[in-house]
């Protein structure tokens, strides 16, 4: 019990930190490109905005294409690149390398459909106003989207923090590595039940947040 | 503003099938006119409605707003088109993550109205759908019949000079779709805005409309002053429609003997029944049973339908028929119905 305690003491605050720049930089990556690809995805394919079938199709792909890659294969596979970004391909930002990519792959799908959600009655009649498409998709579009857009979010951080752990193969570093490095390959148990404690005290946190967010913005 | 559209016709390509929604419509509505169109479901009206604000472009054919020629319009110059005509839906369309007072300011946003003035603007909106209490409010919390002044408030917003209204009481109960009739002709009267207002409720129709259109499967198949339309329909959809407005109750297990005869009489304008029935069963030697009247106003004009039993010689109903003919709108022959159920004349 003494070692567990010590362990978590060395290690735990390291860990929590490499864990937040993981999925600090992945969200951030996300909310900027994953919403931009969710929306160009989304208006490529509405009737009611810029039906562009090919552009539709091309990103289409992208996106699936990465998102069907497993993601230890698209950690290595990424690592030349990884490299080239941030200079190095160890340590937790440059574990956030590949982990962003996934996850705005992941994300921008989720957008999509959140926007896809939104009451096609509700667009047409503002665009029937004569608004233009800056003040219909600020005002009309991700006010509408917003409680799908707050859930998708709270999945995708969600599943960061699964993939996350992972992404401590390429040393990372993070909570998840701190199961998997001590409980899985050490045999310390209760470091590892220690950590899949904090993990689910995350997850949950991490879902009440969003519901209630979520549920903030729905007026319906 | 006048609306003309001309020979439009709407094909929709679904999966290789290929839909015609609007087949050479030609319509012309006039400056502050209330125009009805009226119709079955999926005869294409809010498809044709849907091409007066380009919101579905015509395959062929000519839209004309104002004089102008819109049907290729696109751009800043489709959107100041819009700004014109205002819009509201059988759903209202509301935007339901916003206030009552910033769905209307929006409409306002989109014709870049001044900033400081948006405020003022969209309370006198309010005041003007009665509903100055409800500015905070979000749509959820509002009946459809307050939902649907919120909509015309925000439809009103840019001044428009056309309104186009696509079963905007067809969600509504009695109340509130009265209530709506009444907004729309006072703005139809305070400034003589053109209204395009599709319905199937024909009590709509008569209340509000100026003229009629009438729609099945994609063509116009009559357009006419409303009054005419509900006294002489001559297509046979329009004679249906209408007849459900003017339709009369036979009484229940109601039989003719040999001497007697059911009629149904029409008539028009103010003049009233009894001096021609008394009239009638003085001059002949008939007896006159009035089984069942009413006054429907169309457009605020009346319109009398009588029901009457006459029972005597054949040959003297037969000359008190001729007589009442001659003095009314229409009469016409009713066999009693078998199960007393209604009869459409
Ligand atoms: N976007 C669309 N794509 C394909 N077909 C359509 C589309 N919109 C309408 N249609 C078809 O066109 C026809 C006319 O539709 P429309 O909505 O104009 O009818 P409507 O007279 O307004 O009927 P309702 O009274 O039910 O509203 C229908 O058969 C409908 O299925
Ligand atoms: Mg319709």
């Amino acid at each position: 019990m003494d070692s567990t305690w010590d362990i978590l003491q060395l290690e735990l605050p390291s860990a929590i930190w490499e864990t937040l720049i993981m999925i600090g930089i992945s969200l951030a990556a996300s909310l900027v490109f994953g919403l931009l690809i969710g929306l160009i995805l989304y208006l490529s394919s509405s009737p009611l905005f810029f039906p562009r079938r090919t552009l539709n199709a091309v990103m289409g792909v992208l996106v699936n294409v990465i998102r069907s890659v497993p993601f230890v294969i698209l950690l290595v596979l990424l690592i030349p690149l990884t490299k080239l970004i941030v200079n190095t391909t160890i340590g937790p930002v440059a574990a956030s390398v590949p982990l962003a990519f996934a996850s705005v792959a992941f994300f921008a799908r989720l957008v999509e459909g959140a926007f896809s959600e939104v009451d096609k009655g509700v667009l047409e009649a503002a665009i029937a106003t004569g608004a233009g498409l800056g003040l219909i998709l600020r005002k009309v579009l991700f006010v509408e989207a917003m409680p799908g857009l707050i859930r998708a979010t709270t999945v995708t951080v969600i599943s960061l923090i699964g993939y996350s752990a992972m992404a401590g193969l390429v040393g990372g570093g993070g909570i998840g590595d701190l199961a998997i490095q001590y409980g899985y390959y050490r045999y310390e148990t209760g470091v590892m039940i220690a950590t899949v404690l904090l993990l689910i005290v995350i997850v949950q946190g991490a879902q009440f947040v969003g519901d209630w967010c979520a549920r903030v913005f729905t007026r319906k | 503003m006048v609306i003309v559209l001309d020979k439009v016709n709407v094909i929709f390509k679904q999966k290789g099938r290929k839909m015609h929604a609007v087949k050479e419509a030609s319509i012309t509505v006039g400056k502050g006119e209330i125009f009805g169109i009226v119709g079955p479901s999926g005869a294409g009206k809010s498809t044709l409605v849907r091409v007066i604000n380009l919101l579905q472009p015509p395959a062929s054919g000519q839209v004309m707003v104002g004089g102008q020629d819109i049907t290729r319009f696109k751009g800043a110059a489709l959107r100041n088109v819009r700004l014109k005509i205002g819009m509201i839906f059988q759903h209202f369309n509301l935007i339901s993550g916003a206030t009552v007072y910033n769905n209307i300011a929006f409409a306002l946003k989109a014709n870049n109205y001044p900033k400081e003035k948006i405020r003022a603007r969209v309370l006198e909106l309010l005041k003007q759908v009665n509903l100055s209490d409800k500015a905070q409010v979000y749509p959820a919390n509002l009946s459809g019949g307050q939902k649907q002044r919120v909509a015309i408030a925000r439809a009103l917003a840019n001044d428009p000079e056309i309104l186009l209204c696509d079963e905007a009481t067809s969600a509504l109960d009695l109340e509130n779709t009265e209530e709506i009739i009444r907004i729309l002709r006072r703005i139809n009267r305070d400034n003589p805005i053109t209204i395009v207002f599709i319905t199937h409720e024909m009590d709509v129709a008569r209340k509000l409309f100026d003229r009629i259109a009438v729609m099945a499967e994609g063509e116009i198949v009559e357009v006419g002053d409303t009054y005419q339309i509900f006294t002489e329909p001559q297509h046979p959809l329009t004679q249906s429609l209408v007849s459900r407005v003017l339709n009369i109750e036979v009484p229940e297990h109601l039989e003719l003997k040999g001497q007697e005869e059911m009629l149904k009489i029409t008539y028009t304008g103010e003049r009233a029944y009894e001096p021609l029935i008394s009239k009638v069963s003085k001059e002949f030697d008939v007896l006159v049973d009035i089984l069942h009247g009413k006054i429907e106003y169309i457009q605020g004009k009346p319109l009398g339908i009588l029901l009457i039993k006459l029972s005597g010689e054949a040959a003297e109903i037969a000359r008190a028929r001729d007589y009442i003919s001659g003095q009314v709108f229409k009469i016409e022959r009713i066999s009693a119905a078998k199960e007393g159920g209604e009869l459409n004349g």
